[in-house]
């Protein structure tokens, strides 16, 4: 509350004392929130941390083993080092051409285009339903060796390709899945893009530069902000990707989908080994805090903040 | 001339391409539409949208589920589990967004800060200790692991949604209904609310359409057949068959997404224009 507003409220009722009872009454609202946030995710988090010093399992008295689970994760763990890899390679195929294709039907969609309601709703369909079981059964199906996508490549001649039976294809077939979902990504793009003054690109136009060369001067820059958004949380996201490599491939053929989710869900739900599945998570937690904190850092330098920003 | 011939060629190109992109997006749901109507055999070696003949049989079979648990018992399940989900969540979110976005008590920022700084708290660090702690409390099995947190707003999403869409309205309602003498939770429910209505609204379907879907939690806490919910069916369907019967997996997958895909398109116009102005994920 600005402070002129806090003043003519003082005014209206002549009752300073009312004022701030009314402003400690906001945290009577936050009561709920604060149950939670201590219950349901500051205690699971602290308490996950000790667990992973601990060989817990669903039976017996665990016993502190210190360092030992996440020496023997890095040290004897090959699965781990396996998914690890698997993992970055998702990430790193899935959400730059998420990111890159969400911005280039943005701006597709920019172009004052008439029926663009009607595109926005189409293009978000695939966000709607595509962490479902559903639509991971369907992939499956889709791309499996007689599907419909080899039947679509068979009419253009293609030979048919082992999407998911063979190691080279079946990450790259499960991050298309990630890749159909692009429309959120998509709708915050438009938003930022529907900001940029128009005004920049006459003068851009005027000064005679290329659509290349104002793409890569004016579009960008300005919707960097809604880039560093997207990136972060796509990012986080794609990290714990879990339903379509358990429903599609199971982490096969030869663990060439076997994504981090699988093996922490394999460790803590399949052999109940909760101790160490908890060293698994806080290594995936330190991976994420140093790539938030590395994008966070290095924001200062590729985005752009129109009111010279925060 | 050439000047005016340019934009519309390419606004002519843009649309050949945005026509293209939204045939190759919806293809695939197509597909399980048209393939949920064909038969077994037909189902393989055909790229086609079209079915030689509208077979229903695949939507008996699948209505009559998998082993003793019949379909509508799975959709029955989800229902059970979702609509208290979504309401809490609702409720509870209200509240505390309105904690947040119209008060000035100590430590505001640093809470709100913590608050929004859970939306990036990854859930895979908290899957361990909360499922040890629920089968402490005797929730495994039951749906109460997706039911409690959402009484205690443990979706800072819809939180920050919600408190971003308040802070939208003017600040003079609330203060003309103080003046009359309302407290703030009659200002909250009688001024506050009904004016979030859309934003309320997209954050009651994302949340629907996000816990109709949740796989990962029901594959952790529900282990009996006759209480999975559709995603469990569904996987159980495709796993228990021998030889799978496609068409029968792909009637019940399409029945399963049915829900959502109406919600959806119920609303999707203010439900897109919300995610657009809180900018976010999916």
């Amino acid at each position: 509350m600005a402070p002129l507003e806090i003043m003519t409220l003082a005014d209206n009722r002549r009752n300073r004392g009312s004022i701030a009872r009314r402003e400690l009454a906001g945290l009577l609202y936050l009561i709920p929130w604060a149950i939670g946030f201590l219950v349901f995710q500051l205690y699971p988090l602290v308490s996950s941390m000790a667990y992973s010093f601990t060989n817990f399992s669903v039976s017996g008295r665990p016993s502190f083993l210190g360092l030992e689970n996440y020496g023997r994760i890095f040290s004897s763990d090959a699965d781990f080092w396996i998914s690890l890899r698997v993992t970055f390679l998702y990430v790193i195929i899935s959400v730059p051409l998420k990111l890159a294709f969400a911005l280039f039907v943005a701006m597709l969609l920019n172009m004052e285009v008439k029926g663009i309601g009607a595109f926005r709703t189409i293009y978000y369909l695939p966000s709607i339903l595509g962490g479902s079981v559903a639509v991971s059964i369907l992939w499956r199906f889709l791309f499996s060796v007689d599907g419909a996508i080899n039947k679509a490549l068979g009419l253009l001649s293609i030979p048919p390709v082992s999407w998911l039976g063979s190691p080279r294809y079946a990450l790259f077939t499960i991050s298309l899945l990630s890749v159909w979902q692009f429309g959120s990504s998509m709708i915050v793009f438009l938003a930022g893009l529907k900001q940029v003054p128009n005004e920049l690109y006459e003068a851009a136009s005027i000064d005679g530069s290329s659509s290349a060369g104002r793409f890569f001067k004016i579009t960008l820059p300005m919707i960097t902000p809604m880039l560093f958004f997207n990136l972060v949380m796509q990012t986080i996201n794609a990290f714990q990707e879990f339903t379509a490599a358990f429903v599609i491939t199971n982490g096969g053929p030869m663990k060439s989908t076997y994504l981090y989710g699988l093996k922490l869900y394999q460790e803590g739900f399949q052999f109940f080994k909760m101790g160490y599945a908890s060293a698994l998570s806080w290594i995936l937690f330190a991976i994420l805090i140093a790539l938030t904190a590395l994008t966070f850092k290095s924001s200062s330098y590729w985005t752009f903040y129109e009111d010279g920003g925060r | 001339m050439a000047r005016r011939t340019k934009p519309a060629i390419r606004k002519a190109t843009a649309y050949i391409v945005l026509i293209a992109i939204g045939a190759l997006m919806v293809y695939p749901i197509l597909f399980l539409i048209s393939a949920s109507f064909k038969t077994n055999q037909e189902l393989f070696g055909s790229a086609s949208l079209l079915p030689k003949s509208l077979s229903l049989s695949a939507y008996a079979e699948a209505w009559s589920g998998v082993g003793r648990n019949s379909f509508a018992r799975f959709l029955g399940n989800t229902f059970i589990l979702v609509i208290p989900t979504v309401a809490f969540t609702i409720v509870s979110s209200t509240i505390v967004a309105y904690g947040f976005a119209r008060f000035n008590f100590p430590f505001k920022r640093v809470l709100t800060l913590l608050m929004i700084s859970t939306l990036m708290l990854p859930n895979a660090v908290l899957v361990i200790p909360r499922y040890i702690m629920f089968t402490r409390f005797g929730w495994a099995n039951t749906y109460l692991p997706f039911i409690v947190p959402a009484l205690f707003a443990c979706y800072p999403f819809f939180i920050f949604l919600l408190m971003q869409f308040m802070r939208g309205i003017p600040r003079e309602l609330d203060e003309a209904a103080f003046i009359d003498g309302c407290g703030s939770f009659r200002i909250l429910v009688d001024v506050i609310a009904p004016l979030c209505a859309p934003a309320l609204f997209s954050a009651g379907i994302l949340q629907f359409i996000w816990t109709w879907n949740d796989f990962f939690n029901s594959l952790i806490y529900i282990n009996s057949v006759s209480k999975f919910p559709i995603a469990l069916g569904l996987r159980l369907g495709m796993d228990t068959a021998g030889d799978i019967s496609w068409n029968k997996i792909m009637a019940m997958s399409f029945m399963s997404i049915v829900p959502c895909v109406v919600l959806f398109f119920s609303a999707q116009k203010s439900f897109i224009e919300g995610i657009a102005t809180t900018g976010m994920k999916g």
